[in-house]
């Protein structure tokens, strides 16, 4: 032992400016992209802001599922906790009106707190076992939220929650447009800029928890939880960990929603969006980062990228209007679901492992 | 308590429903020598390393490592303690790569937690930098360092058996039990594999070694214990359990050939 290394050597970090130039494109792009949007109707903007918001939830999915190996089918739920904190700490049914900033993390430590309870009575199960659990809670916070306005009224019912109040600095409210140095900006492009900082935190903040101790810690007990616990591993904690994590993010996009939204139901937190969400992170490739950011821009897109042609192909193909666009997309949406498992099996872009070890076995040391 | 003695088993005993897997096995492990464990298939081996490292509870006795017992320690609380060991089926974590298998020991053994992993404070980076570079280390030790970045479970079957001995390494054990280290190997890597043990033992870890392969045993364990259907049968030098008349019959079969050799 003791043998000097030059461990610099296998993961060289300095950045060349190749990258700095592409960097910069990027974000010109991503600056500009409301914009582009904007000319197809600001639908699409809403469309781009929805984007962003399923890229957190699917994110904070990735670290239980992706990360940690735990399937989780009620993810949902911590969502729907996050959008009604801020619902009831931000709209005129209860008259309290706390600023975004504050909110963002009670709703995110809220969520935080149910990711534990989730998670501490469920440590000992596995695959479809844990799967049903977890359906289970995500299902029981629904019901809650549609039943919980008798005999206190706390979440309104079925009725949901309106009027919450936007983001605002100041006077600088996000929900109506806006001419600053005589470029207008319209209230979805505002918070297209907001998502977009708030994306770019959670993206930073998953690479970093992937790359650390932590991260390992979860990838561990993803590939062999008993050599996992043998290797000194507090399996109990590192899960729990996972799941607050999980989460949280999940809380944050959910207080972002409820902001965007200035409305929310017990209706937008069913299991579909559950499954849809998790569909994000498998198709995008479990455990991979931008992988889950792909398989959620794409799977937002999708739809709705669908919802505007399918007639107009129709029409272009057999003259005439043969299934309406509403039943024909979520059918080719299905189609092209199935195809990407058939095809992609590990997902659109899957984790860089693979790629880095034909890296090296390409030029071997 | 003898101060020469790293682990000390006292009356060790485990059941599964009608099996006796293990009955009142006793021994001790002193400080920097390679205790050998032998026995027939079922003889129960892997279940007093079972026991040991906290995945199964004993039905009666208790261990006493390094000054204290093991009583009611989970699996990663021994580890903690300085036991690590490695699995008769290669346990690795198959889908990281070699490097990253040993970081992961590295665990148990440092500190950064959910704001370190966030905020990359400079006592976080000092520590991620030592991790890499000490399982670095650790894998030129068993001789793996050029497969540092392959998947596990792309690597040759000795040197997934290396690796999982660096990843028990990468823990700090004062203990290193290894589960047939030697399984699936050919004469040459077996060769390699017993001057690794002596190197490891020379730079002071204590070894407890389960083992099929004879030639190794007798070649490298100061002690062997002998097990037979959970009862411990022998225990010595390695010369003077081969001969054991008990253990020959154990090995070769039957108790009347025990009884020929016996009068």
């Amino acid at each position: 032992m003791g043998k000097s290394v030059n461990t610099a050597s296998y993961r060289t970090k300095s950045i060349p400016l190749k990258v700095w130039v592409g960097v910069a494109l990027v974000a010109a792009a991503l600056a500009l992209l409301p914009f582009v949007a904007a000319l197809a109707g600001q639908a699409w903007v809403r469309i781009l802001n929805f984007a962003m918001i399923y890229t957190m939830l699917a994110l904070g999915l990735n670290i239980v599922v992706g990360f940690a190996g735990l399937l989780d089918l009620g993810y949902i739920a911590f969502y729907a906790v996050g959008a009604y904190v801020y619902a009831l700490l931000a709209s005129p049914h209860f008259g309290l009106h706390l600023p975004f900033w504050v909110i963002v993390p009670i709703g995110a430590g809220v969520a935080c707190i149910f990711g534990v309870l989730l998670g501490a009575p469920t440590l000992k199960l596995r695959g479809d076992y844990l799967a049903i659990v977890t359906l289970g809670f995500g299902e029981i916070i629904r019901i809650f939220l549609n039943n919980l306005n008798a005999p206190v009224n706390i979440s309104n019912g079925p009725q949901g929650i309106n009027l919450i109040d936007p983001f605002r600095i100041g006077n600088f409210s996000f929900a109506r447009p806006e001419t600053i140095l005589g470029v207008t900006f319209s209230g979805p492009q505002k918070y297209y800029y907001l998502l977009l900082l708030i994306t770019l935190g959670v993206i930073v903040v998953n690479l970093r928890l992937q790359n650390s101790r932590l991260g390992r810690a979860w990838e561990a007990i993803r590939e062999d939880e008993v050599a996992a616990r043998a290797m000194g591993i507090n399996t109990r904690n590192v899960k729990l960990l996972a799941f607050a994590m999980g989460a949280s993010f999940g809380g944050i996009a959910g207080a972002v929603f409820s902001a965007t939204q200035q409305f929310v139901s017990p209706e937008s937190f069913g299991l579909f969006e559950s499954v849809i969400v998790l569909a994000m992170v498998v198709l995008g490739g479990m455990g991979n980062i931008p992988g889950v950011i792909l398989g959620a821009v794409m799977l937002t897109l999708l739809p709705e990228v669908l919802r505007y042609t399918m007639e107009p192909l129709q029409m272009a193909l057999f003259r005439r209007v043969v299934l309406d666009a509403e039943t024909i997309r979520l059918l080719v949406f299905g189609i092209a679901l199935v195809a990407i498992m058939l095809y992609r099996p590990a997902g659109l872009w899957p984790s860089p492992v693979r790629k880095r070890e034909l890296e090296v076995a390409a030029t071997p040391q | 308590m003898n101060p020469v003695a790293l682990l000390s088993a006292v009356g060790i005993a485990k059941r599964f429903g009608g099996v006796q897997a293990l009955e009142d096995v006793s021994f001790t492990i002193h400080y920097g020598e390679i205790y050998g464990l032998i026995g027939p298939n079922g003889a129960g081996k892997t279940s007093l390393f079972n026991v040991l490292t906290g995945i199964y509870i004993p039905d009666g006795g208790r261990f006493v490592f390094d000054g204290a017992p093991l009583d009611g320690l989970k699996p990663n609380e021994v580890a903690d303690r300085g036991i690590a060991r490695t699995f008769q089926n290669i346990r690795l974590f198959q889908n990281l790569s070699a490097l990253e298998n040993v970081m992961i020991g590295r665990h148990v053994r440092t500190h950064a937690g959910v704001f370190g992993a966030i905020f990359r404070d400079r006592r976080t980076l000092v520590e991620e930098a030592a991790i890499e570079k000490r399982s670095y280390e650790l894998l030129e030790y068993v001789g793996v360092a050029n497969h540092a970045n392959s998947l596990a479970k792309h690597l040759a079957y000795g040197d997934q058996r290396r690796l999982e001995i660096a990843r028990a390494l990468a823990t700090e054990p004062k203990l290193l039990a290894l589960d047939e280290p030697a399984a699936g190997m050919n004469a040459t890597e077996t060769q390699g594999l017993k001057r690794l043990l002596q190197e490891i033992r020379r730079d002071g870890t204590t070894i407890l070694l389960i083992e099929h392969d004879m030639k190794l045993v007798m070649g490298v364990c100061d002690r062997v214990l002998v097990l037979d259907y959970g009862k411990k049968i022998a225990e010595g030098s390695a010369a003077s359990v081969q001969s054991d008349p008990k253990v020959i019959a154990a090995y070769l079969g039957g108790e009347i050939s025990l009884d020929v050799a016996a009068p």
